[in-house]
């Protein structure tokens, strides 16, 4: 995974609340056996909409998504990351994710970063009066910055993912480090759990 | 020190706990599907990792899958090509499968628990959020995305931050006709969406301990719709009974050891939830969504809201988004709206229960003329009891689709799709825009309320009907 410290890009006003992983990316748009090529499928039902900000030419070229409460609802589907990381976003903000979401992006590394709901609505005040605007995002310091500080507050994001984000590592490969771990773990297992088939 | 159900679960399955680190969870099952897996393999092969516990991964095929023709190949190219990725990848990796056209092959949640795989006291993930449902045993079990299906196909294991505690009680009774999925429907409409977010719940009250493991599934599979990050019932008599018997459940000495681990895995007395929400079941009434995602509902006798009323910003905004593409106006009467599909199906209500439900409503009357009605049985082994006892006659006779296992018309990935402007009346788990088909518009309901608004062709339940000598 490619190493995350800061990103500045053109920010995105998507003003919706329950933005759910059924809208960034319809089922149908899922049966690819790839991690890569699920932009057609991004915001697909809302991009027939003319009016639909990423048609918006201002707005085409954006990374940063700043996006209603409860932000990546429903399905489990790491498709809706893969989505926007694949049409160029790297980071999401919102009030409020939904918990697979928010740790498919970790996991992804697309940077789901919570704010305050006024900063939101803050952001989305400034878009409006700057469109095209770019806004950056820095996972050092945690915080998102319009150009002329118009707005500048903290965001959260578990230190853990942030870490990880900032160091680039690979899960796996971390818990493979703890092997002997899992192994002793294993052997305390009671016989009687169930198995899917003897092997 | 006292805790909760979930707690107890939890801190049997932590191989590693770091400060400031999540803990590392160990993974007692791993289920997998045909949608979610395929780049999971990709990144094993490439990084040259084998499935580390093959006998604690179980495959079948039903995001996919038609629910008719079953027998043939399938029809669409793309689908085509994603289930035969799982079946190399399951040869490959030594991963059993149950495809399609197999007797165990059904819907995944639907699956675990008729094989008994599923019991009180374990961790079991799947790339599917409503892996949720196998809490209904006792069990913490949550949706999980692709990078995480590879990472415990490859550990057996997933880092977890503990969620935080909360109780859902729901006392007294349910009123005759009303199901656990009225009840789980009134409870998302009064937390919304995010309401659970990042919490594991508890359900439990007199109301919950009355329900059937079918209505405990039903309650538990919805967690997600409220945003839990899993949803659990202690587990109890009619958990052990149902378990007992199943083809993977203990056997002999095992299961003693088993039922006598199972009956500790309760929340002590003393002990303390972060958050408690208490709900009365003797209040409920059949209940119903009229809006775009699961917590937009009110009771089957109410009428479509009307946005201005709602005090939030956010809320008010959603609703008229959500009128406008549901094409509703704000106060009519639910019980006037005109539905064109009705499904019965899905991981929400798809078991033997949910069918016998049904066919008791329909018996002897005949489906509207301007209304269809599909029922798709969760698994195979639901359609051959449903076959054995005479269900899908009356199903036909009434008029309905009578077809083949899987997810279907829940999410629409296979040929069982709305049209747009299309309404149904379904007894899935979400009614997010388009999900059911572009443009398609879905009324969460019960399986009662699913039955009779085929009948009458709008939204009703089963006291609308004029009774008929059967």
């Amino acid at each position: 995974m490619e190493k995350f410290t800061s990103h500045t890009g053109i920010g995105v006003p998507l003003k919706r609340s329950n933005v759910d992983t059924d809208q960034i990316i319809p089922a149908v748009y899922l049966k690819r056996v790839t991690r890569t090529g699920f932009e057609d499928g991004l915001f697909a039902a809302w991009r027939n909409d003319p009016d639909f900000v990423l048609n918006n030419e201002t707005y085409a070229a954006g990374s940063v998504l700043v996006a209603g409460p409860d932000f990546g609802t429903g399905s489990s589907r790491e498709h809706a990351v893969w989505a926007l990381q694949n049409y160029g976003f790297k980071v999401v903000l919102s009030a409020r994710f939904a918990d697979i979401f928010r740790g498919n992006s970790g996991k992804a590394g697309l940077v789901a970063a919570q704010v305050d709901e006024k900063v939101i609505q803050r952001l989305w005040d400034y878009l409006d009066d700057n469109p095209g605007a770019e806004i950056t995002v820095d996972l050092e310091s945690k915080t998102v910055t319009t150009p002329g500080g118009e707005v500048e507050d903290s965001f959260d994001i578990d230190d853990y993912t942030r870490w990880r984000l900032l160091n680039g590592l690979d899960d796996i490969g971390i818990t493979l480090g703890n092997k002997d771990d899992i192994a002793a773990y294993e052997a305390g297992r009671p016989a009687w759990k169930p198995v899917t088939q003897r092997v | 020190m006292a805790k909760t159900l979930s707690e107890k679960v939890w801190d049997e399955h932590v191989v590693r706990s770091t400060a400031g680190e999540p803990d590392l969870l160990y993974i007692d099952l791993h289920l997998i599907h045909e949608v979610t897996s395929p780049q999971a393999f990709d990144g094993l092969r490439l990084a040259g990792r084998p499935v580390r516990r093959p006998d604690l991964t179980l495959a079948t095929e039903d995001h996919n899958v038609p629910t008719l023709d079953w027998d043939k190949p399938i029809a669409d190219p793309v689908s085509k090509t994603q289930v035969d990725t799982l079946r190399k990848n399951a040869a490959e990796f030594g991963v059993r499968l149950h495809p399609l056209g197999d007797i165990e092959q059904g819907i995944v949640h639907v699956v675990g628990p008729q094989l008994g795989l599923t019991q009180p006291g374990m961790t079991i993930v799947c790339g599917d959020s409503h892996t949720s449902t196998h809490g209904a045993f006792g069990a913490i079990a949550f949706g999980i995305g692709t990078s995480e299906v590879e990472h415990v196909l490859a550990t057996q294991t997933l880092m977890q931050a503990k969620p935080k505690t909360m109780a859902v009680t729901i006392n007294g009774s349910l009123p005759e006709g009303v199901t656990a999925k009225d009840m789980v429907l009134t409870l998302i409409t009064h937390t919304g969406t995010g309401g659970g977010q990042g919490y594991i719940v508890e359900y439990r009250g007199q109301a919950i301990e009355e329900l059937s493991m079918e209505g405990r599934m039903t309650v538990c599979n919805m967690s997600i719709e409220w945003g839990a990050k899993a949803g659990l019932i202690a587990p109890d008599q009619t958990t052990f009974d149902y378990i007992e018997g199943k083809p993977e459940a203990p056997k002999g000495a095992d299961w003693d050891a088993a039922v006598a681990h199972w009956k500790t895995l309760v929340t002590d007395e003393d002990a303390v939830f972060d958050a408690e929400i208490v709900l009365d079941a003797s209040t409920m009434t059949p209940f119903v969504t009229w809006g775009t995602n699961p917590g937009q509902g009110v009771p089957l006798g109410g009428v479509v809201p009307t946005p201005s009323d709602f005090e939030d910003e956010q809320d008010r905004v959603a609703a008229e988004n959500a009128l406008t593409y549901m094409g509703l106006v704000a106060g009519t009467p639910m019980r006037e709206v005109k539905v064109d599909t009705v499904f019965v199906g899905s991981c929400t209500n798809g078991r033997i229960e949910d069918l016998r439900l049904a066919a008791d409503i329909l018996k002897g009357h005949k489906v509207d003329p301007n209304t269809r009605l599909l029922v798709v049985p969760g698994s195979v082994r639901v359609r051959m009891q449903a076959e054995a006892e005479g269900l899908h006659e009356i199903f036909i006779a009434a008029g309905a689709e009578w077809r083949g296992a899987g997810c279907s018309m829940c999410l629409g990935m296979n040929p069982d799709q709305l049209t747009p402007g299309e309404r149904s009346a379904s007894t899935s788990n979400r009614n997010f825009e388009g999900r059911q088909g572009k443009g398609g518009r879905t009324h969460l309901v019960s399986i009662p309320v699913a039955a009779a608004t085929a009948v009458r062709g709008t939204l009703s339940s089963p006291a609308d009907l004029v009774s008929v000598e059967v």
